[in-house]
């Protein structure tokens, strides 16, 4: 075989591996648009400001969804609460002052862990911990606790890895003109890294407004007729209405059910549009 | 000549091992450009950040001696890095704005040490950048985030960040290396004058910068101190063979 032949041959399977890669990330993406498209169409005509608005009727078989709408606001505000100033702090901390020994190492693989730890389990913990043992009950109080359990080593990783990617320089110059380890992060550092916080701040509270298992004990409740009053309350809530109303009763409308995962849907990916705006204009913006 | 901080017997290793001093012992004379030169890795970086303690933030393994400045061994655990940092100022050789407006990096350090009053900050703010011959070109857009200068400016911006804590001591770890030649000479010119009210220790980019602007020169290798006097003299009639194969262009 001659050279030319041969580079003609390189070539032809260049072009073929790349066009299968091509194919390939664009299989990737056909679940996920498919997903959308679908519940859009099915679950638009569900969509109106009664549907938004109003309690549930009929046994939820019709009327609104707005106690499982402001369930999951309540929830995610509930989560943010605890888990932000928490997980923020623990970021810091493993960021800018823990040195690197034993005891740093154990924690973040511990952290680490936190992550991979199936929702059910976070859910049976609250209950153990939250409803029964501190007595708080099934209550979004509980409820929040558990979640900010789960979305803690989402928003502590984000900070650390968010203020380890500001350069070193900053600190040393902050550091040589009488700045505190302190002063230095705040002034300088975290503003810096602020973008990258904010966006894992978004993406933990995302998953948590989106989580079933972990509420399921600790602060879901299958029907109220109105709507909670205080933390000590139960609440319904988007994820788990879906499952109710998807298997357990009997003669529900498609459509509503169609409407109430658009409705997450929408709160979810519109948490994530966030994210993605908020790290594109901060990029745009740095200047190192 | 009065000596402003006086090293004895500094000895330091990095864990890393890159760099290292050993048995150093050498003066820095107030009120004057004190030049630390030599081939790179020969310490003189190492020797400038201990001055004002910067090296914790580094990985020493080892660490002895003395550096006695204002009566006290600033190596002392006890020593307050703050206040020293505050009075050995340091410039460093790649400009570094913080990612802060002019004004913002100028006052920084003023801003830390918890000066709240706006006049003060002005004041400060125009008689540092006056000081680092920056204020007329930039009095106009002390708002501007400080990126947006040049590097020769970003350069003199950092000196002027330095000289508004009203520092004894500057540092300067070859502040030019990044710099234009036009930029260079503001920079030099500047210390000259500056060296009437404060002490410069001076690592400079190369031989010919040492020459310029030393009164008092020391030449270190290997982690060695070779040879230290008057400038002039070291630059013209140096007593070690090392020194003079160095000035003279022979290696390094």
């Amino acid at each position: 075989m001659n050279l030319p032949e041969y580079s003609r041959k390189m070539r032809q399977v260049e072009v073929l591996g790349i066009n299968l890669l091509r194919l390939i990330t664009l299989l990737t993406a056909v679940p996920v648009i498919g997903i959308i498209v679908f519940i859009l169409i099915r679950g638009l005509p569900a969509i109106s400001w009664e549907f938004l608005t109003q309690m549930p009727r009929d046994g939820m078989r019709a009327g609104g969804i707005l106690p499982a709408i402001i369930g999951t606001v309540y929830l995610t505000l509930g989560t943010a609460i605890f888990s932000v100033p928490l997980g923020v702090a623990a970021g810091i901390y493993l960021a800018e002052y823990a040195s690197d020994n034993a005891t740093t190492r154990l924690i973040r693989i511990a952290i680490i862990n936190l992550a991979g730890i199936p929702s059910v389990v976070y859910g049976l913990f609250g209950l153990g911990l939250f409803v029964l043992f501190l007595r708080l009950g099934t209550s979004i109080l509980a409820a929040s606790l558990t979640l900010s359990i789960m979305t803690l080593p989402v928003i502590i990783s984000t900070t650390e890895e968010a203020l380890r990617s500001v350069p070193n320089a900053f600190r040393v110059v902050s550091t040589s003109l009488g700045g505190t380890r302190w002063q230095t992060t705040w002034r300088i550092t975290l503003p810096q890294a602020m973008p990258g916080v904010i966006t894992g701040i978004i993406l933990g509270l995302e998953r948590a407004a989106g989580e079933t298992a972990p509420i399921l004990f600790t602060g879901a409740a299958f029907f109220l007729p109105r709507l909670p009053a205080s933390p000590m309350d139960a609440t319904m809530a988007l994820p788990y209405h879906i499952f109710v109303i998807s298997t357990s009763v009997p003669g529900m409308p498609l459509q509503i059910q169609y409407g109430t995962v658009l409705v997450l849907l929408v709160f979810v990916l519109g948490m994530n549009l966030l994210a993605t705006l908020i790290r594109n204009r901060a990029r745009a913006r740095r200047q190192w | 000549m009065q000596s402003k901080i006086s090293v004895q017997n500094l000895s330091l290793t990095y864990s890393d091992g890159v760099e290292s001093l050993h048995e150093i012992n050498v003066e820095v004379i107030a009120n004057a450009v004190n030049v630390f030169f030599g081939p790179a890795g020969g310490g003189k970086s190492s020797l400038l950040r201990a001055f004002n303690r910067l090296n914790d933030l580094a990985d020493v393994r080892h660490l002895s001696g003395e550096i006695w400045f204002n009566g006290k061994n600033i190596l002392e655990p006890d020593t307050d890095v703050i206040e020293l940092r505050r009075k050995i100022g340091m410039v460093f050789s790649r400009p570094v704005p913080l990612p802060l407006t002019l004004w913002e990096n100028v006052a920084y350090g003023l801003l830390l040490m918890g000066e709240k009053r706006k006049n003060r900050l002005d004041e400060a703010v125009e008689k540092a950048l006056r000081l680092a011959a920056l204020w007329d070109e930039v009095k106009d857009r002390l708002n501007d985030p400080a990126s947006a200068i040049s590097g020769g400016q970003q350069q003199r911006l950092c000196l002027a960040r330095v000289l508004a804590l009203e520092p004894e001591v500057i540092l300067l770890d070859e502040p030019t290396s990044a710099l234009d030649p036009v930029s260079t000479a503001k920079i030099e010119y500047s210390l000259l004058e500056l060296k009437e009210q404060y002490t410069i220790v001076l690592v400079p980019h190369n031989v010919q910068q040492a020459a310029r602007v030393a009164d008092y020169a020391a030449f270190f290798l290997q982690g060695r101190l070779v040879e230290y006097g008057i400038g002039k003299q070291l630059f013209v009639s140096p007593k070690v063979k090392e020194t003079e194969d160095y000035v003279t262009g022979r290696f390094g």
